[in-house]
């Protein structure tokens, strides 16, 4: 609903920060500005984006909220290209809840999720495809997922996907001829050009949906369960990832009992890491908890590093955790290269990456990065500017919807179907692609899409 | 000039008796309204300019619609036509479409008959040079002899005649069309009126004497055995029919085509009109194809009593020496004389964005246009326009809502749609791919998607409308019967489930199932059914269909579904585009320019990107 109120959010994410931002937008942005920020002896209209300090002010009992940084960014140049003030605070739930709660009680109205986006789209500011690319700005974990977050917002997406809707295009447009001038037959050279069309819309979208899981992988992160038996240096390993010691780490066996998450940067891929009890038939009750949370996370990791031994023989809790790990993505992980090594790896392990490192000396630990960022990122290079990969779940169904068209037209021309039914494939292939482009996109569609945004941008 | 009243006022009166002009005085007399209608030559009544022929690739589908919905067309095809084809029958049914050789003196003639028996209908010679306009609404018409009738709406069907210049060659005259005058003084006043008046281009092959052609060379097309009919109210075709025959061009008669580039009005730019791609002239298709060393054409007979023949896809307006040349380098026409030059004809058209979706102009009220005046092409896309134009000024003087066909319901509402949403540059052509529906839109079920609407406004007679009743009865009944019928493996003929590998059929298949395998027709259910051969061929037809394409026809369904909200969200008249924040100029000033009635027309207007249309939609549900 597109009224011209004015609308208010805290614009960081919830919780503690060096500093809040409360962002106002709508034509009562410059009123809302005199009336709570007060600065010194200035009491006219803000001048458009210069900074003040000041104090926001309780606007009903004149009390000091907080001490602030303002700035008021008038029409068009501002995010949505309304009159826009934001105001930086102190960081914390309860001090940036206060601070809008005084802008909400000069007449703003909470924003819905993603509205500020909205506003900026329906205002001609930022295409359907950038739109959803904000989020991703926002959300963005680490440089890699925002240098592709930026890309998309620069529209290589929709470079791409141009190129899709013009095989197809061209495909349909053969069709189509020989529809509408039955004089002529389609003739196997002409079968041959939709089909090669076809085709090659095909390799297209599947070149861009291989791109989705890294797309995913670099905004969301993997998740990463560190598994073995006790005592074979699974929390060591960790803080060596992290580089600092978060994990109580001691040589009693099974001394970590839940499970520890941290988040790891490697090469610009974030790493949610999950640090376990270690697996083993055991009697204390406590710990057995512990087993079977691991055992439980297992099927939900990205990737496992089954931690071993290199100084102990490979055993029956080795092979415990073995069968768990069936079906799933993982690397071996030889612990303690420093000592004489005494493990020997069953045939089973045969073809699965193996890793030797020591958490002592930290040698291999290079490696396993390299090893863990090769596993999810094959052989392109996160910063290239060619680099393009599908991140939204939203693309990705849309291109799925239009491969899976694509993979029917074929069926059916193989088969020699009537062109019109060929046609009706081929056409909803193309309107699948637009709806990412948004050439296509209803109302509604706009409103789940907006509904994706958190508050605030 | 002062000009004498006629002392009779008409609710509806026509400009011009071609395709469009005819089936809107039709429409509107049979509704009710007195009708005059107003034609420079009444001899040329429903005269045929162009080819001999009816229907077509979604011309044909046009025409089932224009019967469907009680118009004459298709009656008319079927009392005169002298070739029946369906086209396309290797494809499916969304795109099989009719055709037919008319014998075009006896369907003028026939079509004046009908016009002169019509009640409340009368037809005039007279050359209209003016609308009589009060305050933003017509009043009536002024003609060349200084006659002023009076009527409440006015339908301007004007075809090629509004400023016509007929090119032959680097000579060139005014003309309506070869042998008539052209329309000289309308265009200039629609102009003031504040229209945008553009100019098209658009030609006619010689026609050739019969006498001088060596059939014995040439390869004869018949039409199919028996013929099948366009109307939904005709039961049989029952004229003589006649082949067509094909011949084709060679090398040397492309050399020729070459050699008198230098005097074609089209090259030498003597021509300004934009001419249609899909329909290119002889002279264009050489230049644009050089590889190609043959070009195609049908000869079709205009008719059992004359020995004139049109060589389809042969126009030109190359000099007449050029044509006698080219005409006679075809294998089987070395000694063609030559009846009629070809020629190429340049008109006025208004640009049919200035029009509502009931065809009446945003400019002047109670003024409809229809037909070439709209940049179309065609017979049959003008027969639509001047149907729905003659109801929608028959519904307003009878002070009721128009009628508007969407794009989901008729090929005839695909058209409209694009004319007064898009415009044109070019002369428009139906084609099926303009059908984003098109499996919903086809020949066959014409009259289960319009008899309805047909039969509301007043045009399907109630012996018709019965008979329609009971066929759609039918089909219902049909499905039904198939959807509960099984068919037990136990009890089966053990020939019938080989003969389609059903052998190992453990579950009971219903008929339903068993016709939607694509190697199942209902000649195969005939063997295990005994109900299924009483099943009158019309309504086993549509049964089959959809049961075999339901599929697509569900998905399109739901297709339709979605669009409606935005088809359904209409835009006031005068609504400020000004006044919405938001919207970038070039899409406020193409708004501005459209002025589309729903939201749905608006968001096809190329340049108004999904992002305005959100805002529209927005700021439509603010106002609502």
């Amino acid at each position: 609903m597109y009224v011209e109120d004015t609308i208010a959010a805290i614009g960081t994410p919830v919780g503690e920060g060096g500093i809040g931002v409360i962002r106002v937008s709508g034509p009562d942005a410059p009123a809302i500005a005199r009336r709570i920020v007060r600065r010194g002896n200035e009491n006219g209209d803000f001048e458009s984006h210069r900074f003040y300090y000041g104090m926001v002010m309780d606007p009903d009992t004149a009390d000091s909220v907080d001490e602030v940084m303002a700035v008021l960014m008038v029409s068009p140049r501002s995010y949505t290209r309304e009159d826009v003030l934001e105001i930086q605070c102190h960081g914390g739930y309860l001090v940036t809840r206060r601070v809008l709660d005084a802008v909400l009680r000069c007449g703003a109205r909470l924003a819905e999720p993603g509205e500020f986006t909205r506003r900026a789209f329906l205002n001609g500011r930022i295409d359907l495809v950038q739109a959803e690319a904000v989020i991703d700005v926002i959300r963005s974990k680490t440089e890699a997922a925002l240098s592709l977050a930026q890309h998309q917002r620069e529209g290589r997406l929709s470079e791409r996907l141009d190129a899709v809707q013009g095989s197809l295009r061209h495909g349909l447009a053969l069709i189509e001829a020989f529809i509408d001038f039955p004089e002529e037959e389609v003739d196997s050279a002409t079968q041959g050009e939709i089909e090669a069309r076809a085709r090659e819309a095909l390799a297209r979208i599947d070149e861009l949906l291989d791109g989705f899981d890294e797309g995913r992988v670099l905004r969301e992160g993997v998740s990463v369960l560190i598994a073995g038996k006790p005592n074979v240096g699974k929390s060591s390993l960790l803080n060596t990832l992290l580089r600092e010691k978060r994990a109580i780490v001691t040589s009693v066996p099974g001394t970590t009992r839940d499970i520890i998450e941290e988040v790891v940067n490697v090469r610009g891929l974030p790493l949610r890491m999950l640090d376990t009890a270690g697996i083993r038939e055991t009697e204390d009750i406590v710990e057995q908890e512990g087993v079977r949370l691991t055992l439980e996370k297992i099927p939900q990791a990205d990737l496992i590093l089954f931690v071993l031994d290199g100084s102990r023989p490979y055993d029956d809790d080795d092979r415990m955790i073995l069968d768990a790990l069936a079906g799933r993505r993982s690397i071996v992980v030889v612990n303690k290269s420093d000592l004489p090594a005494s493990l020997c790896l069953p045939g089973d392990l045969e073809g699965v990456r193996n890793v030797p490192i020591s958490t002592a000396t930290g040698a291999g630990i290079d490696d396993l990065r390299e090893a863990i960022f090769d596993t999810f990122i094959h052989g392109h290079a996160i910063d290239s500017r060619e680099y393009v990969a599908l991140s939204q779940a939203r693309h990705r169904d849309a291109l799925e919807k239009a491969r899976g068209r694509i993979v029917v037209f074929l069926e059916n021309l193989a088969v020699g179907h009537e062109l019109e039914i060929l046609a009706v494939d081929l056409r909803d292939a193309l309107d699948a692609v637009g709806e990412v482009t948004g050439e296509t996109t209803p109302d509604d569609i706009l409103d789940m899409i907006f509904q994706r945004f958190c508050i605030g941008k | 000039m002062e000009f004498i009243d006629y002392d009779k006022q008409y609710d509806v009166i026509v400009v011009g008796a071609g395709h469009a002009g005819c089936e809107a005085a039709l429409a509107a007399a049979r509704m009710g309204c007195e009708t005059l209608l107003l034609t420079i030559n009444l001899d040329a009544i429903a005269l045929m300019s162009c080819n001999p022929a009816i229907g077509g690739l979604a011309k044909g589908h046009l025409v089932k619609e224009i019967d469907a919905l009680g118009g004459e067309m298709g009656k008319n095809i079927d009392a005169t036509g002298i070739q029946f084809r369906i086209l396309n029958t290797r494809k499916g049914p969304a795109v099989r479409a009719s055709r037919a050789q008319a014998d075009k003196q006896h369907y003028r003639l026939r079509m004046k008959q009908v016009m002169e028996q019509q009640e409340r209908l009368s037809l005039k010679q007279a050359e209209v040079t003016g609308l009589v306009v009060e305050g933003g609404v017509v009043r009536g018409v002024d003609t060349r002899v200084g006659v002023r009738y009076r009527g409440a709406s006015v339908i301007l069907t004007t075809g090629t005649f509004m400023r016509g210049l007929i090119h032959v060659g680097l000579t060139n005259y005014p003309g309506g069309r070869a042998g008539d005058l052209p329309s000289v003084g309308l265009s200039d006043q629609l102009r003031e009126l504040g229209f945008a008046v553009g100019r098209l281009k658009t030609g006619t092959p010689a026609r050739l004497d019969g006498r001088t052609i060596d059939f014995s060379r040439l390869e004869p097309q018949h039409g199919d055995d028996p013929p099948v009919p366009f109307s939904f109210s005709t039961d049989r075709i029952g004229q003589p029919q006649v082949p067509c025959y094909i011949a084709y061009t060679n090398p040397r008669s492309h050399d020729i085509i070459r050699s008198g580039l230098d005097r074609s009005p089209l090259y030498a730019g003597v021509i300004e009109g934009i001419g249609p791609r899909y329909c290119p002239s002889i002279e264009d298709k050489v230049v644009r194809f050089p590889e190609k060393d043959r070009h195609q054409t049908f000869l079709e007979p205009e008719g059992r009593d004359t020995v004139e023949y049109y060589p389809s896809g042969l126009s030109t307006s190359l000099p007449i020496d050029i044509q006698w040349a080219f005409y006679r380098s075809i294998e089987g026409l070395e000694r063609v004389e030559i009846m009629r030059p070809a020629y190429a004809i340049e008109y006025d058209y208004v640009d049919p964005i200035q029009l509502h979706a009931s065809l009446e102009t945003k400019l002047v009220r109670n003024l409809y246009h229809a037909g070439q005046i709209n940049g179309t092409s065609g017979y049959e896309e003008a027969a639509g326009q001047g149907l729905m134009a003659g109801i929608n000024a028959a519904l307003r003087v009878q002070g009721n809502d128009p009628l508007v066909l969407d794009r989901s319901e008729a090929y005839i509402g695909v058209m409209i749609d694009d004319l007064v949403t898009l415009g044109t540059r070019e002369p428009y052509r139906m084609f099926t791919s303009r059908a984003e529906y098109r499996l919903l839109l086809r020949e066959d079920n014409a009259d289960l998607r319009l008899r309805e609407r047909g039969h509301a406004v007043g045009l399907v007679a109630e012996g018709e409308y019965q008979r329609f009743q009971k066929k759609r009865e039918r089909i219902g009944a049909e499905l039904a019967r198939l959807k509960g019928t099984k068919l037990l493996p136990s009890e089966a003929d053990p020939d019938f489930l080989s003969t389609f590998s059903l052998t190992a059929l453990q579950n009971a298949l219903t008929y339903e199932q068993l016709l939607r395998r694509p190697d199942i027709t209902y000649e195969e259910l005939c063997r295990i059914d005994p109900h299924a051969a009483e099943v009158p061929p019309a309504v086993r037809e549509q049964v089959e269909i959809q049961i075999k394409y339901q599929g697509y026809i569900e998905r399109q369904l739901d297709q339709v579904e979605r669009a409606r909200k935005l088809e359904g969200t209409p835009i006031p008249a005068g609504f400020d585009y000004g006044a919405i924040p938001g919207l970038s100029a070039e899409v406020r000033e193409k708004l501005a320019k459209f002025r589309p009635d729903t939201l749905g027309q608006a968001s096809r207007i190329q340049g108004v990107t999904p992002a305005a249309v959100g805002i529209l939609s927005l700021a439509l549900k603010a106002r609502g």
